[in-house]
């Protein structure tokens, strides 16, 4: 036994050498597969936008085809969480671009892509400057409740909302405010007003359905009603959409309630994908499975990666990996803190509480507790932490 | 128009969600040495068939052969997209090499390339369009070296064209540069620590008939590592200058081979010991082979011609430091475990074959130009 842990010692120690050995080399075989490219030529999605592609190529200035190509090119940067979809749409609408005034509908598009990287002020202004030019459009006022809400600017949220509700359908308008009522001490009113909605309304794409499912599933979860919460998720997960974020959020949700190895079963094939990678890494810890290392030290090289480029969309999950994987927990709070700044939703929240109270520094954590406060929030999971840093503050004075 | 509002809706919302992918970056590494500028850039394979299309069976895989059959094309599109000049001189880049990495993303083609300048100068000059044009996001991450002296840069679009003052760091910083070279190179060099490692794992231990016995104290094992470590290091060092001062060359495969070599005499001696006694000596006699491996490793640092002598003492120095850690992690491990058959046994005879096998597979791939996926 002890013979057997002694090896180990000596067989990790020698791995640690060779894991560091990485270098260019010339592949010994023209057969070797070097990359899985992640689409098919042939899947359909794809040859619409090699079509569209093509078509703009013709036509540069065709404005039409330009924003039909950069919304096919975002959709797919969401469907498969991958960036490059982003920049090839931003490529898209070059000759607008940068244009003083570029039309509406750009502006909209721009605002659309700018929030994907967390430019949440530049995209701001891009809709304020798109309803200027049109009063009606949709989607700009779609996109501003979204941002208004994630920033916790709720009053904002709402007025767009109202905006939005002659022109769009009832489901959209009731999750609309749902969503934000749901972060404001109405959580099971909301939940259960859009549960409704959401049953009675007809033609629901399966995508609409999936996404509302998702909130109601974290709505039910907050309030710690896992078997209403789950239902919602497996619901979710019926409907046979591909979704990253619906994975992300029942990851988190099993690993809350002890079911890392129901995580791993969920997730074992995900790991391209860096949030849920972080999950994956986060059950198999908690198991101690064999792939943990690994993975942990792939999520270590990614977050290096984009810190490399100056990308901050990962802050709030580098902040977990931080606390709960390497046990760093001043850098998770830095992190926490850095993306407080930025988005203000409960996840975020959760980041910055787990960071001060890690560090038993409760006043790191006023500016989220008084989030909590204003906004009421009903969240058993949040509150069970901010009830831990008032009995530090109380045993401190 | 409600339906397509109303996803776009739900969509909306995902503001907030992080990225599930890194974005697309290149990797450029270049070092300015005399009037001649050496680069290498890593561009990901899934962005070169985005951009002229690799993936000619149309099975969703990219491998070797299609990469292999459009290097010109690779080559024709990246240079075109690279200017460098020194002190407003232009040096027209041409690839020297192409290979393949891995970064934590996937596969990378990477492209080798040389400039050579009218004649060096001070400040050198980078313009950075690749992909620009496809991907307004993407990134070309810049590592340039200068005389042992790093440094790091982003192109973008917005900062497509960069300058950069090519001053010589203080000589102090050059020293710990230089010296931390040293620490790395032997800690990647996989070769170095397994010769080491092979003639060290005895040192534990006593031979006697048909076997081996633990020794007694830790005296005589610290002693023994201390012979053989100072031997090998003498032994390397005196080669290591011979050959960076230009005394003394040898052709890379010749010396590389004869590394691989003497790992595997090294191991085979602990399995069919014929030198028992005198280890040292054998450090010595390898290790002044080993030095000229170094030596290559050097050379591709560039030396600063006006700092010889600084650099070369530091990244020797380097070279120690890293080789004592590997030391002072071993030998307690050792002594602790000298009693025990896993160690007489599974590490000194197991460990060593493996070692050896391992090397022997190295002397092919070195002697005969082969690359070998066995491990």
């Amino acid at each position: 036994m002890v013979m057997t842990r002694r090896l180990a010692v000596l067989l990790g120690a020698l791995l640690l050498v060779s894991n560091s050995i990485a270098a260019p080399y010339v592949p010994r075989s023209d057969d070797e597969v070097l990359e899985h490219l992640p689409y098919k030529p042939n899947d359909p999605a794809m040859r619409e936008i090699r079509d569209l592609r093509g078509a703009l190529a013709r036509e540069p200035q065709n404005q039409e085809l330009a924003i039909r190509l950069a919304r096919r090119y975002f959709d797919q940067a969401l469907a498969q969480g991958d960036p490059r979809y982003v920049g090839y749409a931003q490529a898209a609408l070059a000759p607008w671009w940068d244009l003083p005034q570029p039309p509406a509908r750009v502006l909209v598009m721009r605002a659309t892509l700018r929030q994907y990287r967390h430019d949440f002020a530049g995209a701001l202004e891009d809709i304020d400057r798109a309803l200027k030019l049109d009063p009606a459009d949709v989607r700009a006022w779609a996109l501003r409740a979204a941002i208004h809400l994630v920033q916790a600017d709720y009053d904002a949220s709402r007025r767009d909302c109202a905006q939005l509700a002659p022109h769009v359908s009832e489901l959209s308008t009731t999750g609309c405010t749902a969503f934000i009522d749901g972060l404001n001490g109405r959580a099971r009113a909301s939940h259960d007003e859009l549960k409704r909605a959401l049953e009675h309304a007809t033609d629901v794409s399966p995508e609409q359905k999936l996404w509302i499912l998702t909130r109601l599933a974290d709505m039910a979860w907050r309030l710690n009603d896992a078997r209403v919460a789950e239902q919602h998720f497996k619901d979710a997960l019926a409907l046979g959409v591909t979704d990253g974020f619906l994975l992300a959020a029942y990851a988190d949700f099993l690993l809350d309630y002890g079911r890392p190895q129901d995580v791993i079963a969920l997730l074992k094939d995900w790991t391209a994908a860096d949030p849920l990678l972080l999950r994956l890494a986060l059950a198999e810890t908690a198991v101690k499975a064999n792939g943990a290392r690994e993975h942990r030290a792939t999520l270590a090289d990614r977050y290096a990666a984009a810190r490399l480029r100056g990308d901050t969309t990962h802050e709030q999950e580098e902040s977990r990996f931080c606390l709960q994987l390497l046990n760093q927990p001043e850098d998770a709070l830095r992190l926490a803190q850095s993306n407080w700044r930025v988005q203000r939703e409960p996840r975020d929240a959760r980041v910055l509480l787990e960071a001060a109270v890690a560090l038993r520094r409760p006043e790191a954590a006023q500016p989220v507790l008084d989030w909590m406060a204003q906004s009421h929030v009903e969240d058993s999971y949040l509150q069970r932490l901010a009830d831990q840093l008032a009995a530090m503050r109380k045993g401190a004075s | 128009m409600t339906r397509a509002a109303a996803a776009f809706l739900l969509i909306g919302l995902w503001a907030g969600a992080a990225h599930a992918h890194k974005p697309s970056d290149s990797y450029l590494a270049v070092a300015v040495a005399g009037s001649a500028v050496h680069g290498q850039w890593d561009i990901a394979l899934r962005d070169l068939d985005y951009a002229i299309g690799l993936d000619s069976n149309g099975d969703g895989d990219i491998t070797w052969g299609e990469l292999r059959a459009r290097q010109d094309d690779i080559t024709a599109y990246a240079l075109a997209r690279l200017t460098v000049a020194l002190d407003g001189a232009a040096c027209q880049p041409r690839a020297t090499g192409h290979l393949v990495d891995h970064h934590s993303d996937g596969a990378y083609a990477v492209l080798r390339f040389e400039a050579q300048c009218p004649r060096p100068g001070r400040a050198l000059e980078l313009g950075y369009s690749l992909f620009f044009d496809l991907d307004p996001q993407h990134k070309g991450l810049l590592r340039l070296e200068y005389e042992g002296a790093t440094r790091t840069a982003i192109f973008s679009p917005e900062a497509a064209r960069q300058s950069f003052e090519l001053t010589r760091p203080s000589r102090i910083v050059q020293f710990f540069d230089y010296g931390r070279e040293g620490v790395w190179h032997i800690w990647i060099g996989f070769d170095h620590i397994l010769f080491l490692l092979s003639l060290l794992l005895p040192a534990v231990l006593v031979p006697v008939r048909r076997g081996w016995r633990a020794v007694a104290r830790f005296k005589p094992a610290l002693w023994d590592v201390f012979k053989i470590v100072t031997a090998f290091t003498v032994a390397h060092s005196i080669t290591l200058s011979l050959a960076a001062l230009g005394v003394i060359t040898l052709p890379t495969r010749l010396t590389e081979s004869a590394i691989a070599l003497s790992v595997v005499l090294a191991a085979l001696n602990n399995i069919f010991p014929l030198f028992q006694r005198r280890r040292w000596m054998v450090a010595f006699a390898f290790g002044l082979i080993h030095g000229f491996g170094f030596a290559s490793v050097l050379a591709d640092l560039g030396l600063p011609r006006d700092a010889l002598l600084l650099a070369l003492v530091g990244f020797n120095l380097g070279v120690e430091v890293g080789q004592l850690a590997i030391v002072s992690g071993f030998l307690p491990a050792a002594y602790w475990l000298r009693h025990t058959a896993l160690y007489q046994k599974v590490i000194l005879l197991g460990g060593s074959a493996l070692i050896c096998l391992r090397a022997a597979l190295w002397l092919v791939e070195r002697a005969f130009n082969l690359k070998l996926n066995l491990f």
